[in-house]
């Protein structure tokens, strides 16, 4: 036989020996990936997701300070910052820059010539004289419950409308679906005007203004995935063994259901967030002296030609949390559903 | 097709009619008296309550109301602040002013989106990409009244070349700054949008079949890549435009612009507007809402030849 | 030829499309894949060759390369593909296809002299565009027809394709019409500037069995009838044996065994062949379990030391993890690159399994000749 060398392969030398034929070696079985659990899976995928590490990390971060942000100074979130001076007169810190006193000698070799001298304002006081650092925190943590809690409780009506439309079909599905499109052909903007009319301004307002919205986009999601899920097999075969409604709904369709609603509520979330700083910001929202982020842009906008500085902590913080949700939300729904190639 | 189009229509004048039967019974119930009662007696009250039907049954006050908005177009007559002036008057002000504004930052937005997107997806990865991406993530991220509070502080406050507030004499010059910051959101989405649905398009198998057969550069993106890429675009305008509309409540209150988003958010804080005025609002953002819907469905259905076109053909 | 290329079919036909050492990488967020480690490869005039080899063992990326198709994080390293046509003086001419421009090779050469099928006619035609503009659109653009002319070719192509109802297909959109006929219609697309090779990807992979037949039999027809030269990519046995003149298996990016058709399907050499054989079904056979080849094929981000197929072999050798075989010659139109070849390698030959299976086969279809 002749042998003719591949132009690729550099020529190689047989040496004694290398027609033996390998033993020992077990080319049966396949390495096994598949044993990772589901959510390690999305988890691991998550992870490696650069725009949602980043998403994550900003929340949290946000999140920590907006917990322990007004604890690192003494400033309440509505004390107006006021203080003997030297010549035991009473100063109050109105409209004070941003200033960190080190820096500031650091920086121009003499420290402030004013009352406040050696007082650190990290995003400086509004015209009353209330400290923004702790405002901002304070503001964005209103903001996060308010958020967090009226998305939770949209994802429980709108899981548990989606999840009982879907899984009766027929006439009960009709019934609830005509409802749903209806109340979807409301613009948000309508049901906040007709609330006004019979609430008083405040949280509440906003909290059920945002409940009658957003829950609908959750409960298409549930009844979707209930449609996919209730034909399947294994369904059908509990089904078949006798199981009742509830025991199919919470036990086998809910946990696949989960991860999509999770994706759904980080999109919710910034929503949430932006038509609280909307309401609150046009001034139907959160009361004075109570702040979150949609009060202190009102404020920061109401000063901004006289403390232009005022408005931007409120504004990075609402973009930074839109930013973070996102992301999240983002990198969930490419994890929960992988596409191949990404693999 | 054409039965689908009458189907869709009657469902939105059904669904329409519903909301509007809602609202006029929510702001008939509504607790307390719709008159200034200070500045009137009892007798006057019962009198005015009379002479505006308010003691009739309800469906009979229903059936009066849509019969004068139907077949005159009247919203009736404020009953608080703006006594006696018909509703009309002030509403037609209102949304000559907020439709230009809002027509021109959708179309300022629209263009400006499908240009940006456009040059990104053919210059993927390169500059402009990257800027793309950059200006939808900060028009996602910031409402569009902070993009109007920032520009109003330079360009009006810091520089003042353009007017401070909103002024109907100077219409087009005026309709800048809030035109402009409306838009943002318009344009960063469209953006980004087309952007993606181009790129995943230039990478489908048809664009591969069609550069097979020879097809290259720009006859192959006229052909085979725009209107692919653009039908879907339809799709996201809808929920754009309901966020301009929101937008522009703040936007309008912000820059002084007598329009109907101002008196929104005067009928949402209870500014010195009455329940008709709610109720007409109400009426007025459904129809503009389910309306808008309505029009891109059928856009999109003539668009696309999936669902224009409909029939199938047996096996080979 | 002046010098003798191992791994090729050397033939006294025409050769019109040469692949030469064939290099190709791709840049990817988790590094640098080779896929394509020196191809060689020889298209006859009207003959087919097939590209056997199971999915990423860089087939389809080939012939992508002859299309100029490949996707912009690729990089061919080095090779040629020579293409041979008769221009429209009758002179002979052969250009690289790889040092032409995008726009070159558009405007010459896809479409009117090269032309292909892909796999999955569901996604391949274009969903805003009737069929008949479709067809059309390669006629404009290489042959500059007027529009009846087009026309009524386009309508010809439909018929020929075995598109019954030719007129009122022809304002279909894809939407209408379902996969076989898809598929027949991206044949028609294909065949519609009168090239002279046509590739084939999987061009039935994604239909249903009783069509799949047909459409290879309307491939063969076509092909007898307007003097094509074919190259299908497949990682079916079946479609090969049915179409194919030569086969040249390819595994991570090399090609490890070529021949003709009868060399590969009886007297097959390199143990990745004897495991695609194996693992093909059949009726006959009495073992009930289906044999698959074990493990996976290599990821090649790492370049594969010695043989990339030795981790799955049973007859993998010491050398094996050595050095990469080179291609032995078995006949003048078969080569196989393992070290079983070497002369100093212990005697191996198929699974006897395997053996009594092809021995099966060759007798069912001698009954046929």
């Amino acid at each position: 036989m002749e042998a003719r060398m591949n132009t690729k392969p550099e020529a190689y030398t047989p040496q004694p020996g290398d027609f033996e034929f390998l033993s020992n070696r077990d080319i049966t079985t396949d390495k096994n990936y598949s044993s990772l659990s589901y959510w390690k899976g999305v988890a691991i995928h998550f992870f490696q997701d650069r725009k949602a590490v980043i998403g994550l990390i900003i929340i949290v971060a946000i999140i920590l300070l907006s917990v322990f942000g007004p604890m690192i100074n003494e400033y309440g979130y509505r004390d107006i910052v006021s203080f003997r001076n030297a010549n035991n007169r009473k100063v109050v810190a109105k409209g004070i820059g941003p200033r960190i006193p080190a820096l500031h000698e650091m920086l121009t070799g003499a420290p402030y010539d004013d009352d406040f001298a050696d007082r650190t304002f990290l995003f400086g006081t509004d015209d009353l004289g209330r400290d923004l650092w702790t405002r901002t925190w304070y503001g964005a943590r209103v903001s996060l419950i308010i958020a967090f809690v009226t998305i939770f409780i949209d994802m429980l009506i709108g899981m548990s409308y989606g999840l009982i439309s879907g899984y009766f079909g027929g006439p009960v599905d009709q019934i609830m679906q005509r409802f749903v499109e209806i109340a979807n052909s409301v613009p948000r903007l309508v049901i906040v005007s007709v609330l006004a009319i019979f609430m008083a301004k405040g949280m509440g307002l906003v909290i059920v203004a945002l409940l009658l919205t957003e829950w609908i986009g959750m409960s298409k999601i549930a009844r979707a995935e209930m449609l996919k899920t209730k034909e399947q097999e294994y369904v059908l075969a509990s089904r078949t063994l006798g199981a009742r409604n509830g025991h199919i709904i919470f036990s086998q369709i809910l946990p696949n259901t989960i991860g999509p609603i999770i994706t759904q509520v980080m999109f919710s979330i910034p929503t949430a967030i932006f038509t609280e700083a909307f309401l609150s910001f046009v001034g139907v929202g959160i009361a004075l002296p109570q702040c979150s982020v949609g009060t202190l842009i009102e404020d920061g906008f109401n000063n901004i030609t006289t403390l232009p500085y005022q408005i931007l902590p409120p504004i990075i913080v609402l973009a930074l949390l839109m930013l973070g949700f996102n992301f999240i939300g983002d990198g969930l729904r490419e994890a929960l559903a992988p596409k191949l190639e990404d693999m | 097709m054409g039965k689908y189009i009458l189907k869709r229509i009657g469902t939105a004048l059904l669904t329409l009619l519903i909301i509007t039967f809602l609202l006029f019974l929510l702001v008939r119930i509504m607790p307390g008296n719709p008159f200034p009662s200070e500045r009137m007696s009892d007798d006057m009250i019962a009198n005015k309550r009379a002479e505006m039907g308010l003691d009739d049954p309800i469906l009979t006050q229903f059936a009066n109301y849509m019969r004068k908005l139907l077949f005159h177009g009247d919203f009736g007559n404020g009953t608080s602040l703006y006594y006696g002036v018909p509703i009309n008057t002030v509403l037609s002000t209102c949304i000559s002013n907020s439709f230009r504004i809002g027509g021109l930052a959708i179309l300022i937005g629209t263009l400006l989106g499908l240009a940006l997107g456009i040059t990104a997806a053919l210059h993927r990865g390169k500059f402009l990409d990257g800027f793309c991406t950059v200006l939808s993530i900060i028009g996602v991220c910031v409402p569009s009244y902070v993009f109007l509070i920032f520009l109003q502080y330079y360009f009006s406050f810091r520089i003042p070349f353009f007017p401070y507030f909103f002024d109907q004499k100077r219409f087009l010059f005026s309709s800048v700054i809030p035109s402009l910051s409306l838009s943002l959101f318009t344009l960063s989405t469209i953006a980004r949008f087309t952007r993606n649905e181009m790129v995943e398009v230039m990478d489908s198998d048809y664009v591969r079949l069609a550069e097979a057969k020879g097809l290259y550069g720009g006859s192959l993106i006229r052909r085979h890549v725009f209107r692919n890429a653009l039908i879907p675009i339809v799709t996201v305008l809808a929920p754009l435009i309901v966020d301009l509309l929101t937008g522009a409540l703040v936007v309008e209150k912000i820059y002084g612009i007598n329009g109907i988003g101002k008196l929104m958010v005067d009928a949402i804080t209870g500014e010195g507007i009455d329940y008709n005025y709610v109720l007409a609002l109400g009426i007025l953002y459904s129809a503009l809402y389910i309306g808008i819907m309505l029009l891109l469905d059928i856009l999109y259905g003539i668009l696309d030849p999936r669902i224009r076109v409909q029939g199938k053909a047996g096996d080979a | 030829m002046s010098e003798k290329i191992p791994g090729l079919n050397q033939t006294d036909s025409k050769t019109i499309l040469e692949i030469r050492n064939l290099d190709i990488s791709f840049r990817t967020s988790a590094g640098i894949i080779h896929a394509i480690r020196g191809v060689n490869l020889d298209l006859c005039k009207g003959e087919t060759v097939a590209i056997v080899g199971e999915s990423g063992s860089g087939k389809s990326v080939t012939m992508k390369a002859v299309m100029g198709l490949l996707d912009s994080n690729a990089t061919v390293n080095s090779g040629e593909i020579l293409y041979t046509y008769t221009d429209a003086q009758g002179k002979s001419v052969t250009t690289d296809l790889l040092k032409m421009s995008k726009k070159d090779l558009r405007q010459n050469i896809n479409g009117q002299r090269i032309a292909m099928v892909f796999q999955d006619p569901m996604t391949s035609l274009d969903p805003t565009m009737t069929i008949g503009k479709q067809i059309m659109e390669g006629m404009f653009l290489h042959e500059r027809m007027d529009r009846g002319a087009a026309q009524a070719r386009a309508l010809e192509l439909l018929n020929l394709v075995g598109i019954p109802d030719a007129e009122k297909r022809f304002k279909n959109y894809p939407h209408q019409l379902s996969g076989g006929m898809r598929q027949r219609v991206v044949i028609a697309i294909a065949l519609s500037a009168n090239p002279d090779i046509l590739i084939c990807d999987e061009p039935t992979t994604a239909l249903d069995v009783t069509i799949q037949a047909r459409i290879l039999e309307l491939i063969m027809e076509i092909q007898q009838k307007m003097k094509l030269s074919v190259v299908y990519i497949t990682h079916d046995l079946g479609v090969v044996a049915k179409v194919a003149d030569y086969v040249d298996v390819m595994y991570a990016g090399r090609i490890v065994e070529v021949g003709n058709v009868n060399e590969i399907f009886f007297e097959p050499k390199h143990p990745y062949t004897w495991g695609l054989l194996s693992a093909m079904p059949d009726l006959d056979t009495e073992d009930d379990r289906l044999y698959s080849i074990p493990g996976s094929p290599p990821n090649l981000l790492r370049e594969p030391k010695g043989d990339a197929f030795a981790a799955r072999n049973r007859f993998a050798m010491a050398i094996d993890e050595k050095a990469e075989p080179p291609l032995f010659q078995v006949s003048p139109t078969h080569w196989a690159a393992t070290w079983l070849l070497h002369p100093d390698a212990p005697k191996v030959d198929m699974p006897p399994e395997l053996r009594a299976r092809l021995e099966r086969a060759r007798k069912e279809a001698e009954k046929y000749l």
